[in-house]
């Protein structure tokens, strides 16, 4: 028995997200008396992966093929499922990405596996059982999972575990599996990265802006201070329906749910809809020109006012800081 | 071209969620049930795929008799027929396994389902379903083309998208951007009612997971608010209080 960690790069890098998918997975380990093995699968640097050492990894095993250059969720799920087999792996945790979300349940149904997605927080072995906190309702609450199958399958919501490190260099090992030719049927044409944006999902401090700004001319400001502040920008649905911001950015119920440690929500009335994709934000701040508006409700810290004034003041006040830091 | 649409009935968007037995029910009482909105979509990219006598759509549920007016939406949306599986969805692993059942008995080209139901938010239905019927499955998709046997769709990735080709049959959760919401006109209500709707009882399987109790987030304390001419107590509060910048 041992824990098998998925470690996805982007372009050949690991991101934040991707250290605390490794530590989570090690703490798991650590619970149940035993090594976790890391797979990477694509074109990874030699030092980049054994970096993966620091975070808890015993050992990296590194499929790397022309073939496998680019994500195919069904290959990726077989490659990975081959590795579970050799390491005799029973517990498999990977990050709740946007393609971590298309290999869990695959890699559930060939493992006959209970699939955790979107944990938050470590499992509860104590009483027998194994139990895993999920986000549930989009964010409006928390679901307890019992997984009782024998093989299991987690996902980790970003920004949702630390990052522990500490650890030496983890030794390589080339992994090499047969690829099914009806794996690869889905091909990648064409990768399209805006690689000088943080992006929304696992950024740690996202400004958001809605329907108070007026018009998608008045932006410019709003990609200011997220710029200054290393934030993703974001906005309300309308916003995005009225082509003001591309959906991507959409936060909520029906758009992305976010867990940043910081959440600054500019002229957002704070409808349900909307609260449920931010409430597990570790940090909320508003700012309304109405005091009234329900935001401030479910808010840290606010300021009663008007964006355009607002705005441009915070701006200043943020470059004074970094100054002065 | 076939068309299979999974919908889910999940608690209206506007629902306060609140739980029962000691945590460990949802409390249906008073909520409104409604068709999962990523469904919708799928179902609106179904409706227009087929238009003009290119196909058909039927539309599917694992669910017991209370979804039937859910059912009944998506047929007035534009559904041709309907298929309700006769029992509760468990979990994502008895849902996507009695989808597999009726798609292995009756073949589609295209099968959609939602990003995610918007109660369990599992991404999950997707993946498994095409992996039991060893197919490929792509999600979170904003655009579905079809030229000829192979269709184009857009992939959503962190911060941008992947352009990818995937020949017949494949599973797509879509999002939005593949297509605008329909809303049902009066003929369209109408017809609903004399649509098939099929019913057929489902298969036993193995439930591996299981919700148990559920929390809802701790309320925060009062709002801590800043006079609008002074933006830098607001970022000092962030920086030595918060410790967030
Ligand atoms: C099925 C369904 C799903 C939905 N899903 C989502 C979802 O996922 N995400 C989402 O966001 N919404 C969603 N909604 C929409 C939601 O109900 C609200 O309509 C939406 O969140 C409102 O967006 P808003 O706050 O930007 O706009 P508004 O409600 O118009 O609020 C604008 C706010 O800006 C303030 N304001 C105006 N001018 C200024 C100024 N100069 N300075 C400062 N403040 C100002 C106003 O006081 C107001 O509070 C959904 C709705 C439905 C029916
Ligand atoms: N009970 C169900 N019956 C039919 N389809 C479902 C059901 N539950 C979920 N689905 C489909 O699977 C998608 C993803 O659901 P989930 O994996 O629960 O997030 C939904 O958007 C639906 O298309």
């Amino acid at each position: 028995m041992s824990v098998l960690v998925y470690v996805e790069n982007a372009d050949g890098k690991f991101k934040k997200s991707i250290f605390e998918v490794v530590s989570y997975a090690k703490a798991i380990a650590t619970q149940n008396n035993t090594g976790l093995i890391a797979i990477s699968i694509g074109t990874v640097s030699t030092d980049e992966l054994a970096n993966l050492g620091k975070y808890g990894a015993d050992k990296v095993l590194n499929a790397s093929t022309d073939q496998l250059k680019t994500f195919v969720n069904q290959a990726y799920a077989s490659i990975i499922f081959e590795a579970a087999k050799k390491e005799g792996a029973n517990i498999i945790v990977l990050s709740n990405s946007f393609s971590g979300r298309g290999l869990a349940p695959r890699i559930g149904v060939k493992m006959e596996a209970g699939v955790a997605d979107g944990a938050v927080s470590l499992p509860n072995q104590t009483a027998g059982s194994f139990t895993v906190k999920k986000t549930a309702f989009s964010g409006k609450a928390f679901a307890v999972v019992e997984l009782n199958s024998e093989n299991k399958v987690i996902s980790l919501t970003p920004n949702s575990y630390k990052v522990i490190d500490g650890g030496a260099n983890a030794p390589l090992e080339t992994f090499t599996v047969e690829t099914k030719e009806s794996d690869f049927k889905a091909i990648v044409k064409d990768i399209i990265r805006a690689t000088d944006k943080v992006s929304l999902p696992d950024a740690e401090i996202v400004v958001s802006a809605g329907r108070g700004l007026k018009g998608p001319e008045n932006w410019g400001m709003v990609e200011e201070l997220a710029n200054l502040l290393g934030a993703a920008t974001a906005c309300s649905k309308p916003v995005s329906d009225a082509g003001w911001r591309p959906h991507s950015e959409h936060v909520g119920q029906t758009g992305i749910v976010v867990s940043p440690n910081l959440y600054i929500a500019i002229g957002i009335s704070g409808a349900i809809q909307h609260l449920a994709g931010i409430s597990s934000s570790k940090v909320i701040v508003v700012i309304n020109k109405d005091p009234e508006a329900p935001f401030f409700k479910v808010a840290d810290y606010g300021i009663v006012g008007d964006a355009f004034e607002v705005i441009p003041k915070l701006i200043e006040a943020v470059k004074q800081h970094k100054a002065s830091a | 071209m076939k068309i299979l649409v999974c919908i889910s009935n999940v608690p209206d968007t506007t629902t306060k969620i609140t739980f029962t037995d000691n945590n460990t029910q949802f409390n249906t009482a008073g909520v409104q049930f409604i068709l999962n909105p990523y469904d919708e979509i799928a179902l609106a990219r179904a409706i227009e795929l087929s238009e003009g006598g290119k196909g058909t759509v039927t539309v599917i549920n694992i669910g017991e008799i209370s979804t039937e007016p859910t059912i009944r939406k998506a047929l007035a949306i534009g559904a041709d027929d309907a298929v309700r599986v006769n029992a509760k969805p468990h979990d994502a692993y008895f849902v996507a396994f009695q989808l597999a059942q009726y798609v292995k008995e009756n073949a589609f080209d295209l099968i959609l389902t939602g990003r995610e139901s918007i109660d369990y938010n599992g991404s999950k239905v997707a993946g498994m379903l095409g992996e039991f019927l060893d197919i490929p499955s792509i999600s979170i998709i904003k655009k579905l083309d079809i030229n000829g046997d192979i269709a184009t769709v857009e992939r959503e990735i962190e911060g941008g998208k992947e352009v990818i080709t995937i020949p017949f049959p494949f599973v797509a959760g879509v999002a939005e951007g593949v297509a605008e919401w329909k809303i049902p006109n009066m003929r369209g209500i109408m017809s609903a009612r004399t649509k098939p709707l099929k019913v057929i009882e489902a298969v036993a399987v193995k439930t591996l997971s299981e919700v148990i109790s559920y929390e809802t987030p701790a309320p925060r304390g009062q709002v801590k608010l800043v006079p609008a001419d002074d933006a830098a107590k607001l970022i000092e509060l962030l920086h030595s209080e918060a410790k967030v910048i």
